[in-house]
């Protein structure tokens, strides 16, 4: 891997104590994840081996769903998934979509990851339909029958005939709260 | 005066001309086939009770009638993108293929650039470049909302843009070495596009069913100044593409001073020729003769795209390929 490795314009983060040179995470440009913990040279970055693995645990994503991706780190713990490959790292504005919040306790996928991946999920998905579903989009929280995990779950509703994920929700104490951006926040139709 | 006036000896129907020119332009949505197909979105349309009528020259374009694409589910999906019904057309003359590396040079924001994703079947390496950071943001909004993945965005001046940040030393002097632990071609130094598109900042005219407040904002000083930045932007494009590679040039404006004129510049400056390419759309060539300055006999093959003839907005679209 080459984390930690480059240096060349001095500003790539090394925790500034000369001779351990641990290499830290750096918010300007996107280093890729190592592929597992042994690979692991910036500490506290999450491998690939573990974002994939964490949508299959959390959600039954199945991990070739993920094949042709890299994954990236830029800002800490801020993960994004490009679609091919390219130099490493990369100083770009974007690569690809921001995809995946880690170095939390809850690791928390963002609303555009589950619309276009999260149509795989099979678990921790939670159905809304007519109104509860209107009011998901619309960022509001609201009240709903969960037997399930706690946490952050994919929420979808019907759309002509299938599943369609919408967004991100936090599961706690019986309320679910809609964790749509509010740019993405919208006052629609209720559907029958 | 209107400055549309001054094309009125360009059109073949002057009356029918201005008249388009007052009309306001439909809602005109394109379905985002990274997501969803035409057919579902119209489906999903249809539970919905939103009017529409496919635009006929091309699958993935429907004219709403009524609300505001916004507030549709098919739209909070990612399904659909408002744009305007004639600026499909530069990134079908792109014509990128899955997997191809690719510079949308002016890109923010967007409409275009997630055009091209779909069309490379969100492969390959898509670069969306916009000088202005704040547009940047709307240009990212756009791409994560419709899930396109294989595109990278910077924030460089156009005109001499730098493939450095994707390992390439052909343009910046060459001190950055590829890591020889990146192993296999992808991670490898980028070091030319297979095509670019410079959907070049202009002065709008073309804009004007859906924004009228472009004509007072009109100066013919803007005019040349845009001018000069439209040939700084397509000579780095042309530079920046590979041999055989292919770079298309659209303004929304009639003016051939951002056209014609452009082409002839980039024709006698770089290694470069002009390219036919089929418009779906109705369109007449471009023009070899204004206010007195003749232009490269090639840039007829350009398409010129007036109100009237598909009850659009104004347009401007051509092909360029790179020599060796």
């Amino acid at each position: 891997m080459s984390d930690g490795s480059e240096g060349d314009d001095g500003s790539v983060g090394t925790n500034g104590d000369e001779g351990t040179e641990t290499p830290t995470n750096s918010g300007q440009r996107f280093d890729r994840l190592p592929a597992t913990a042994d690979e692991r040279v910036v500490p506290g970055r999450a491998t690939r081996e573990e974002v994939v693995g964490w949508w299959e645990g959390r959600f039954d994503v199945p991990p070739e769903t993920f094949d042709g991706f890299t994954f990236w780190e830029k800002g800490k713990g801020k993960i994004w998934t490009f679609h091919g490959d390219t130099v490493d790292p990369i100083r770009v504005e974007g690569l690809g979509m921001a995809f995946l919040r880690t170095r939390q306790e809850h690791w928390k996928p963002t609303t555009n990851a589950v619309q276009r991946f999260g149509t795989k999920a099979t678990k921790n998905v939670v159905e809304l339909s007519g109104e509860a579903a209107r009011r998901f989009a619309a960022g509001e929280d609201q009240e709903v029958d969960w037997d399930g995990d706690w946490g952050y779950l994919v929420v979808a509703h019907e759309l002509v005939g299938e599943t369609e994920p919408m967004g991100v929700g936090l599961y706690l104490h019986g309320e679910l709260r809609s964790t749509v951006p509010k740019g993405r926040q919208e006052s629609l139709p209720t559907l029958d | 005066m209107n400055p549309l006036e001054r094309y009125a000896p360009l059109v073949d129907d002057e009356e029918a001309f201005f008249a388009a020119c007052e009309r306001p332009l439909p809602s005109v949505v394109r379905v985002n086939t990274i997501k969803t197909t035409p057919a579902r979105a119209r489906e999903a349309l249809d539970d919905e009770g939103v009017g529409y009528e496919p635009a006929g020259w091309h699958n993935e374009i429907l004219k709403l009638d009524g609300r505001s694409p916004g507030t549709t589910w098919p739209y909070f999906h990612g399904w659909l993108h408002g744009q305007e019904e004639v600026s499909a057309l530069p990134a079908l003359a792109v014509d990128p293929q899955p997997g191809e590396f690719v510079w949308d040079a002016c890109a923010a924001p967007g409409s275009k650039t997630t055009q091209l994703a779909a069309l490379m079947d969100d492969t390959g390496l898509l670069v969306g470049n916009d000088n202005n950071l704040g547009r940047l943001s709307a240009l990212r909004h756009n791409s994560e909302r419709l899930g396109v993945t294989n595109l990278a965005v910077t924030n460089q001046d156009a005109r001499n843009f730098s493939l450095k940040p994707f390992g390439s030393d052909a343009f910046d002097g060459g001190e950055r070495s590829v890591d020889d632990d990146n192993a296999g071609a992808a991670r490898e130094a980028r070091e030319a596009f297979d095509h670019a598109l410079v959907d070049a900042p202009c002065s709008c005219e073309g804009t004007v069913r859906k924004n009228p407040d472009v004509l007072d904002q009109w100066t013919m000083d803007h005019v040349y100044s845009v001018a000069g930045i439209q040939k700084g932007i397509l000579r780095r494009a042309v530079q920046a593409t590979k041999p055989g590679g292919t770079v298309v040039y659209s303004t929304c404006t009639f003016a051939p001073e951002e056209n014609e004129a452009i082409l002839d510049h980039v024709l006698s400056e770089e290694d470069c020729r002009m390219v036919e390419f089929d418009s779906p759309l109705d369109t007449v060539p471009g023009v070899t003769e204004w206010e007195g300055d003749e232009y490269h006999p090639d840039v007829t093959k350009a398409h010129r795209v007036y109100p009237h003839h598909n009850d659009t907005g104004g347009f401007f679209c051509a092909k360029l390929e790179v020599e060796a």
